[in-house]
This record gives C-alpha cells, structure tokens and sequence, in this order.
C-alpha cells in the first residue's frame, strides 16, 4: 500500500484546516479508515511518526485510528452481511449482485488543536 | 498555552485528489487531447503492448509517452526508439501517480499537438487503483504466468479499469491459466469491462486492442 503517500496527503490537510482555524499547535488527528482500505495501521504509524517530525505545528501530533467495519449490501434480498467474513456472495440467498456500502473510507475525522 | 479545542474535519483524504483529477479531465476534453492510465504489476508487458501500439497508430494520430517509474529510464529510452515522444517521471519512491504529477507530467511531455498520451503507470496492482490520476480512460495488463486468481486477489483494480488486456497467451499452454474463469472473475467485479486478449510479442489479439483504443480516442475528440 501506499501509507507514505497518504500520509503526506493527511499532514497537508491537516496543517491547512489548523492555520484556517488559527491553531497553534495540533495535539491529535483522528482518521477514520475502512475494513478494506488495504491500509496497514502499524505502516501508517511508522510513517507517521516520520513524516511529522518535520512540521513544526504538528511534530507531536498524535495519530487515532477508527477503523470502520466493512459491509456489503445484496441486491437481490436485501440483506447486510460482514464483507470481510463472506466477500463477493450474499450468504442469505448466495446471489453475487452485491456491492460493498462501507469500508473503503480514508477520512480525516477531527483534529485536537490548542 | 491556548485552549485544548476539537475541530471537526469529515474530509476524505482523496476527496482532493479526485477533484484534481476531475479538473484535468476536463481540461483534456477541451483540448481534445486523449489520456490513457496504463496499468499493470511489473513484467506483464506494458512496454512491449506500448511499443505494438505505437507501430500501428503512429501514422494515423500524434502519441506521447509518460512513464512512471520510482527510478530509471529504461522505459523512457525503449519507447523514443520508436519515434514516439516519451518522457520519464520519477515518482521518488511513491508507489503511484496522482493528479496532480500526471498533470505536471502532461506540462513536461509537451502536448500541444499530441491526439494520445499514454501514462504507463508505476507496476503495481494496488496502490495506482486508488488514485485517479485524470485520465480519459484506465486499462491494465494481467499477463498469463500471473494467474487466473488475480481479479478475486485484486478487485479494486480490476474493478477501475475500462479493459483489461490479457497478455502473454502464447505460454498458455504451459500454465494452469483458465480464460473462461478468469474473464468470469472479472465481469464480476466488473461487468462493463472489455477483455481483449493478446500476444504482444507475436502481435496477436493486438488488432481488437488497438481497435478499442482507436474507437476511445475518437468518441473523446467528439
């Protein structure tokens, strides 16, 4: 995956949203990733703890990871299932017109800012 | 000190990129100039399919060549044997291109009388799926010797590409390689794909490829 480059993405909108919002310091960023982003948590860590030691508002900036389950929905009957447990099949009906509904997110939730 | 505050953002990292990317497709719609995102894992056959395709459309329409690699310029140097222009991007150890180096890319390649401009990306069936890199159209390259398996393994990429070329049919004897199966494992991911066989080393199936590029360039320019 690509931990590095997303976290590069992440500290620039994160620096942005802190000087719009006048802060002095970013104390934590909360990310909310899915189930089945591919993401490594303790990548991303790693390349967190790497990348921020070169911005100054942000070099002590704690990473929260909420991970969102991954959930898939079947067209044919209707049912919710756990994407990861059963993948591509409905395991009510069997049917594979099915489309994952979460799971892929990669969102900066919030920031904790003094 | 200042007070301990929490800011809501609710912003997908991507969100940026993928309106990075929308901009430069239309600012290729409007120069009528075609994008092709070119993807594959490394050794299926991406330079050899190019090289093909430069042969038979080089005299009906202007194409240029980005080549995306973390380093050299192996790539670079094959295609401008073929009297394309090519230039090279160094991603500096990025595993993918987005937006906004693609569009710089474009800038450095000299497009103003290009009609195609093939991105052949970083050789990787994860990360470049992710990233919409602006591109009219995204085909990928799974070559034979990879196996069947690889559209369950890696459905997010198949499930991003326009048409998947099926490269290096000419060993299919000596692989345990299911057609049936794998352009099954495909459309279901993927059913709007179109799945073209070929050799880009014999030159067969290259026809219906470059026939399917041929007709994408020409609907872009419509």
């Amino acid at each position: 995956m690509h931990e590095l480059g997303v976290v590069f993405y992440v500290i620039r909108d994160v620096k942005k949203v802190a000087e719009e919002n006048g802060a002095r310091r970013v104390e934590s960023v909360t990310l909310e990733i899915g189930q089945v982003t591919g993401v490594v948590h303790e990548l991303l860590r790693d390349c967190w703890k790497w990348a921020i030691k070169k911005e100054p508002i942000m070099d002590e900036a704690e990473l929260v990871i909420e991970e969102v389950p991954a959930v898939t929905h079947c067209e044919d009957c209707g049912e919710d299932y756990e994407t990861v447990r059963y993948a591509k099949l409905c395991p009510n009906c069997g049917s594979g017109n099915t489309y994952l509904i979460q799971g892929r997110e990669f969102n900066i939730k919030e920031i904790g800012v003094t | 000190m200042g007070e301990f505050r929490v800011i809501e953002v609710k912003r997908s990292v991507f969100a940026d990129n993928d309106r990075r990317a929308e901009e430069l497709r239309r600012r290729l719609r409007e120069k009528k100039l075609f994008l092709l995102n070119l993807m594959s894992s490394p050794g299926a056959g991406k330079t050899t399919l190019l090289t093909r395709t430069i042969q038979r459309l080089g005299g009906e329409m202007k194409i240029g060549v980005m080549e995306a690699d973390i380093d050299s310029d192996v790539d670079a140097r094959r295609i401008s044997g073929t009297g394309a222009r090519a230039i090279q991007l160094h991603t500096g150890g990025m595993c993918h291109l987005d937006a906004d180096m693609t569009a710089q890319g474009l800038e450095g390649l000299d497009t103003g009388d290009l009609d195609l401009a093939i991105l052949e990306n970083v050789g990787n069936l994860v990360c470049p799926a992710e990233f919409d890199t602006g591109a009219s159209k995204n085909a990928m390259i799974l070559s034979v010797p990879e196996g069947d398996d690889k559209p369950l393994k890696y459905p997010l990429m198949f499930s991003a590409c326009d048409a998947v070329v099926i490269n290096k049919t000419d060993v299919l004897p000596y692989f345990d390689f299911d057609m049936d199966r794998c352009r099954e494992n495909i459309l279901a991911r993927n059913p709007r794909a179109r799945i073209i066989p070929v050799c880009a080393k014999t030159g067969e199936g290259v026809d219906e490829w470059v026939g399917w590029l041929r007709e994408q360039v020409e609907m872009w320019k419509r």
